[in-house]
């Protein structure tokens, strides 16, 4: 009995110390995979800011000796970058719009609206998220040919205008499905209208989806480099990300400028996620348990 | 009744952009792609339509580039998709501890996964560098560390040539994609969250191990996280198309050894203009996706747990 109390105590004190030690190799771990995390954008600031032959110097060195924030400069003017600039918010900006507008009607006729065949339609909308999109995009392609659409931004935005992709119909469906019935009962018996109602009641309620939708969809088509490979030619409409690749293409052995350049494309969207991080999450958890 | 009807009729009205986009922009194409993988049309007029049977899907049987780059798809899904998932629950699980500052750990490694596009997979092109890249120097300065301590020498040796060497763009494909990872690890992030505390205070008195724990309880209980990641997963890598394009300017690597599936035909139907054969080619994607998808829900029903609710 008088043996007890003192091993207990060792026990209890050993268990404390692997816990620490757990903690730490944890921490340890976690800073070490921030750094691999953080490493591309790092190693593409260190090119970003040496001379040319300080790029392509052995052994490579991560500071550089002299920051040539200069370089920034030099590679926003050899090419028309903010032209690029431009034209991504020109096609990003319309499209999200659309987007938005368009998803959040289609998902209040889902959520709110009895309409014939609604569930058969929601099937296929459901199965529409299957479908790999190369199996449309060549007709898709021929039809824009035909209508005139090709070197126009008409098939980078007018598409999403129209539903703006099943994700996004989803994601407004659920949140709108979630509304209480008394929000549009005092409405409707005060004679509101279905738009009205959409409008004025169940839209200014939906900020949080709205603003996930909308960063969603802001990334999505900032990014964007198939769509504009495939339409656009005249390099004066090209967004950043077509522009980057013909900057690549033309004068990818001044790798300095090119990694300027690269950042600087990216930087809104670091920006745009350091911001709206939370709806960014929560729309991925939506995919994520209810897909 | 009246009122029964304007219902009826505003549903319509608000489903109308997307019923309209369904039918003209997926309906009527994926119709129009099956009839035109039956073709041979190089667009020029539809005089020059010409209706070929199976030629198509014939021509691809025996399309060593395309069967190429079908292999390179596959080797690339089949080994990016399990080291994804791996990764993914690895961070999650780090993450999954309460510790000062999780959140900033969470954001950065979630960041990448949002912000990937042309401009960082250039950035990408500089650390797979085979002489002046962070990657080999990194591999260089660990292999000087290991010869400092007497295992193994120098001579002979050099880091891989990550872009030029046909042996090692895949893997450069891989690394790159475990970057990007952070979607699946929040979905695995969240569904940790989600196991009931009672259920590990069980298997503790029951004298279970760290290593049982997750075996016998994590790992079931997040069972439907790891499917759906796992098709999301495979559905994704079929369809890489910027990555492979951009790390290697358009082109398919040395000995097309990173001449992905849709990068082949992206070529073939917007630089060769074979809209028929790329036709062809995008219904055997789609039929692939089908196909992978069923056999993992197919093996989902045995292996998913899921609570009676869900």
């Amino acid at each position: 009995m008088s043996a007890l109390p003192p091993v207990d105590l060792a026990a209890s004190r050993r268990a404390i110390l692997a816990r620490r030690v757990r903690a730490a190799i944890g921490l340890a771990a976690l800073c070490l995979l921030a750094v691999l995390f953080l490493a591309p954008l790092l190693w593409a600031m260190s090119a970003s800011l040496k001379s040319l032959d300080k790029v392509n110097e052995f052994p490579p060195r991560l500071i550089p000796e002299q920051w040539l924030w200069s370089n920034y400069a030099a590679a926003l003017t050899k090419l028309p970058f903010l032209v690029f600039v431009g034209n991504s918010l020109v096609i990003t900006i319309a499209a999200t719009i659309g987007q938005v507008l368009s998803a959040s009607l289609v998902g209040y006729a889902f959520a709110r609206l009895p309409w014939r065949g609604r569930g058969f339609w929601f099937v296929i909308l459901l199965a529409t998220m299957m479908l790999p999109a190369q199996v449309v995009m060549i007709p898709q392609y021929l039809l824009y040919k035909e209508l005139g659409w090709v070197n126009t931004y008409k098939p980078l935005i007018v598409p999403f205008w129209l539903g703006g992709g099943a994700f996004f119909i989803f994601l407004f469906r659920q949140f709108f499905k979630g509304i209480p019935k008394e929000m549009e009962e005092a409405a409707r018996l005060d004679g509101a209208s279905e738009w009205q109602l959409y409008w004025q009641i169940f839209l200014p309620n939906a900020k949080p989806v709205i603003a996930t939708a909308a960063v969603m969809g802001f990334i999505a088509h900032w990014k964007d480099f198939m769509g504009p490979l495939i339409y656009l030619s005249d390099f004066r409409t090209y967004p950043t990300s077509l522009g980057l690749h013909m900057y690549q293409s033309i004068d990818g052995a001044w790798t300095n400028y090119l990694m300027a350049a690269a950042l600087v494309t990216t930087l809104p969207l670091i920006v745009l996620f350091a911001v709206g991080q939370r709806f960014l999450v929560k729309g991925m958890l939506l995919t994520g348990s209810k897909g | 009744m009246r009122a029964q009807a304007r219902r009826q009729l505003a549903g319509w009205l608000f489903a109308a952009p997307w019923l309209i986009g369904f039918l003209g922009l997926t309906l009527l194409p994926l119709i129009a792609s099956l009839a035109l993988s039956f073709c041979s049309w190089k667009g020029l007029g539809l005089g020059t339509l010409r209706f070929v049977g199976l030629d198509n899907y014939r021509r691809l049987a025996d399309d060593a580039t395309a069967l190429k780059a079908l292999g390179n798809t596959a080797i690339y899904a089949f080994t990016a998709v399990p080291l994804g998932l791996a990764v993914a629950l690895g961070l999650a699980l780090l993450l999954s501890q309460k510790r000062p500052g999780i959140g900033l750990f969470r954001t950065l490694f979630y960041m990448p996964n949002v912000i990937s596009g042309v401009a960082t997979v250039m950035m990408w092109t500089w650390v797979f560098n085979a002489q002046f890249g962070l990657l080999n120097a990194a591999l260089r300065a660990g292999a000087r560390l290991l010869v400092a301590l007497g295992v193994g020498s120098l001579t002979g040796w050099d880091p891989p040539n990550w872009l030029g060497d046909p042996a090692w763009t895949k893997p450069a494909l891989v690394v790159m994609s475990l970057w990007g990872t952070g979607g699946a690890m929040l979905v695995f992030l969240a569904a940790l969250q989600n196991v009931p505390e009672q259920l590990y205070e069980a298997a503790r008195l029951d004298g279970a191990s760290r290593w049982q724990q997750f075996r016998h309880v994590t790992l079931p209980q997040i069972s439907p996280a790891i499917y759906f990641n796992l098709v999301m997963g495979l559905i994704g890598s079929f369809q890489v198309f910027n990555d492979a394009f951009i790390l290697f300017g358009g082109r398919g690597g040395p000995d097309d050894s990173a001449l992905f599936y849709v990068v082949y035909l992206y070529t073939k139907a917007f630089q060769h203009l074979e809209f028929g054969y790329a036709s062809a080619l995008a219904w055997v994607l789609f039929v692939i996706v089908l196909a992978l998808t069923l056999l993992v829900v197919r093996g989902a029903r045995r292996l998913v747990y899921y609570e009676g609710d869900q």
